[in-house]
């Protein structure tokens, strides 16, 4: 395997982090947000989390464009509508069954998926299918931390993810936009890579329900709507997983859905990308940057057939 | 006699002077969007603004466009003739709001790379669909004054029969620009729907059916 270990002289520098003041600034924006009105929710509490070196050195997106920005379509299908419907949503109490192609099935509950590794924050960049991306300071660990603890069999060669059912709690649900509930999948090698991870909270805090709280994928070099939301079921398959945005419109959105600039949607060029907060458009990069760590995956596939 | 001579002038002169005022109250409203956008950029409050004047701009030219087709069966309607003075500057607003969105996506999408853009007007039938709208109406802007009319005749509402077309495709691209959710586009189709059926009733069925229902001798 060609996987970059984070002690690589190649690989992500510790002095290419995000710099300190702009770390503290954060902080402060934070504090800021605790005293106000965040303050009576119970869920809030502050994750400590390790600085992780995956981790990009890119100036990361306010907090406002994180948690006002979102395609959530469980809760409407406007980038406004998850902020603004997402109120009533109960992230606690929550479990998360793993089963399938698995020696030792399990269900988690939240308390324990948030003990299960240690917490690292994972500042990534997040490339829309739509062409904009944002980079946001994540708080998870890797998704192999769990599924080496349901131990896959030779056979699960896929793994299924489902977001929650609740259309009491999520308007969006209530229209058939999509076919309900929404689904993931990945190979199993791609589940198992260190840069894919399970994230628990962002910005230093517990998730916030328009980000896909309480527990979500993060796939830092597929787009973003691979990265699913608010996760109850997690499952080990041979044959690859039927896929939301797949089975609405397969023509547009492939199995893999990897970061690829060369690779266009049919009704918009994927080459160049606006970062949210900036004018001028940038160059979108293969896998969103991350490349160097995952193109190994792909040798030998013909990525304008497997998109 | 002279008295009710200068009496009905003096009213029409008031007619007049009120149809001059609304019009100019017209203007100010079809300007609002533009303050709207401009407030909603410059505070902040939208979080990729670049693509919300994008979007922003082309609903309003979709709307300017339903508004000026909604002239006639509502003069029908209410019997106020002089609502047909207003129709000009609803459609020319639509042409202006269609070309603001279209400057947009030349200039913060595209960044005049012309090359992109060309790519994207041949093969992809999003945009070029939303192009031949705005081509479509751009003949009929240029014809849009007095003069234009007196000299065109009868040909002119000939010309000007294109709007159709224009407000066809202009929903087509709205719907081809949603990912999934197609319920704002239909509502601008059910009622583009409806002003044209209302005018294929009131031009071909109605007087169709009048002539058979009259007594044949």
């Amino acid at each position: 395997m060609l996987i970059r270990r984070p002690d690589d002289p190649d690989g992500i520098l510790p002095s290419g982090i995000t710099p300190r003041e702009l770390y503290l600034d954060r902080r402060r924006f934070l504090a800021l947000g605790a005293a106000g009105a965040l303050m009576s929710a119970d869920a809030f509490a502050a994750l400590s989390a390790k600085k992780s070196l995956y981790s990009t050195a890119e100036k990361i997106n306010p907090l406002k464009d994180i948690t006002g920005y979102n395609n959530f379509y469980e809760f409407g299908t406007d980038k406004e509508d998850p902020a603004a419907y997402s109120g009533a949503f109960k992230p606690r109490p929550w479990t998360v069954a793993v089963d399938g192609e698995v020696m030792k099935p399990r269900t988690f509950s939240i308390d324990e998926l948030l003990k299960l590794a240690p917490l690292e924050e994972r500042v990534y960049r997040m490339r829309c299918v739509e062409g904009w991306s944002m980079v946001i300071p994540w708080i998870g660990y890797p998704l192999s931390a769990l599924l080496k603890l349901v131990q896959p069999t030779s056979r699960g060669k896929y793994v299924a993810f489902e977001t929650v059912m609740r259309p009491t709690e999520m308007p969006g649900q209530r229209s058939r936009v999509l076919a309900w509930p929404y689904r993931e999948g990945l190979r199993i090698d791609e589940a198992m890579h260190p840069l894919a991870i399970l994230a628990v909270g962002l910005y230093g805090d517990v998730l916030p329900n328009q980000n896909g709280a309480p527990i979500r994928l993060v796939v830092p070099w597929k787009y973003g709507f691979k990265s699913i939301k608010s996760i109850v079921k997690i499952r080990l398959t041979e044959k690859p997983p039927a896929t939301s945005w797949n089975l609405a419109a397969p023509d547009e959105y492939g199995f893999y859905s990897n970061v690829n600039p060369n690779v266009d949607h049919p009704r918009w060029s994927q080459a160049r990308e606006r970062r949210i907060g900036e004018f001028f458009k940038r160059d979108t990069l293969p896998f969103n940057g991350y490349g160097a760590q995952v193109a190994q995956l792909y040798r030998g596939m013909d990525l304008k057939v497997h998109f | 006699m002279e008295a009710t001579i200068s009496a009905a002038r003096g009213s029409a002169n008031l007619r007049e002077q009120r149809v001059r005022r609304l019009k100019a109250l017209l203007f100010a409203v079809c300007l609002l969007p533009i303050v709207r956008e401009a407030y909603l950029v410059l505070s902040g409050a939208e979080v990729n603004p670049i693509e919300f004047v994008i979007r922003s701009t082309g609903l309003w030219a979709l709307v300017w466009l339903w508004a000026t087709l909604f002239i006639s069966p509502l003069k029908k309607l209410t019997g106020w003739g002089s609502l047909l003075r207003f129709r000009r500057e609803l459609g020319l607003f639509s042409f202006f709001y269609a070309c603001l969105h279209l400057v947009c996506y030349l200039w913060l999408d595209k960044f005049f790379d012309w090359a992109d853009v060309y790519k994207d007007v041949i093969g992809r039938p999003f945009i070029t669909i939303g192009t031949v709208a705005v081509v479509l109406m751009l003949p009929l802007a240029v014809t849009s004054t007095d003069g234009w009319v007196r000299r065109l005749k009868r040909n002119w509402s000939r010309l000007h029969w294109l709007v159709y077309p224009a407000a066809a495709l202009s929903v087509w691209h709205y719907f081809l620009e949603v990912k999934r959710d197609t319920t704002q586009p239909w509502i601008y189709a059910v009622v583009l729907g409806l002003l044209l059926g209302w005018r294929v009733y009131e031009r071909g069925i109605r007087p169709w059916l009048a002539r058979r229902m009259s007594p044949v001798r």
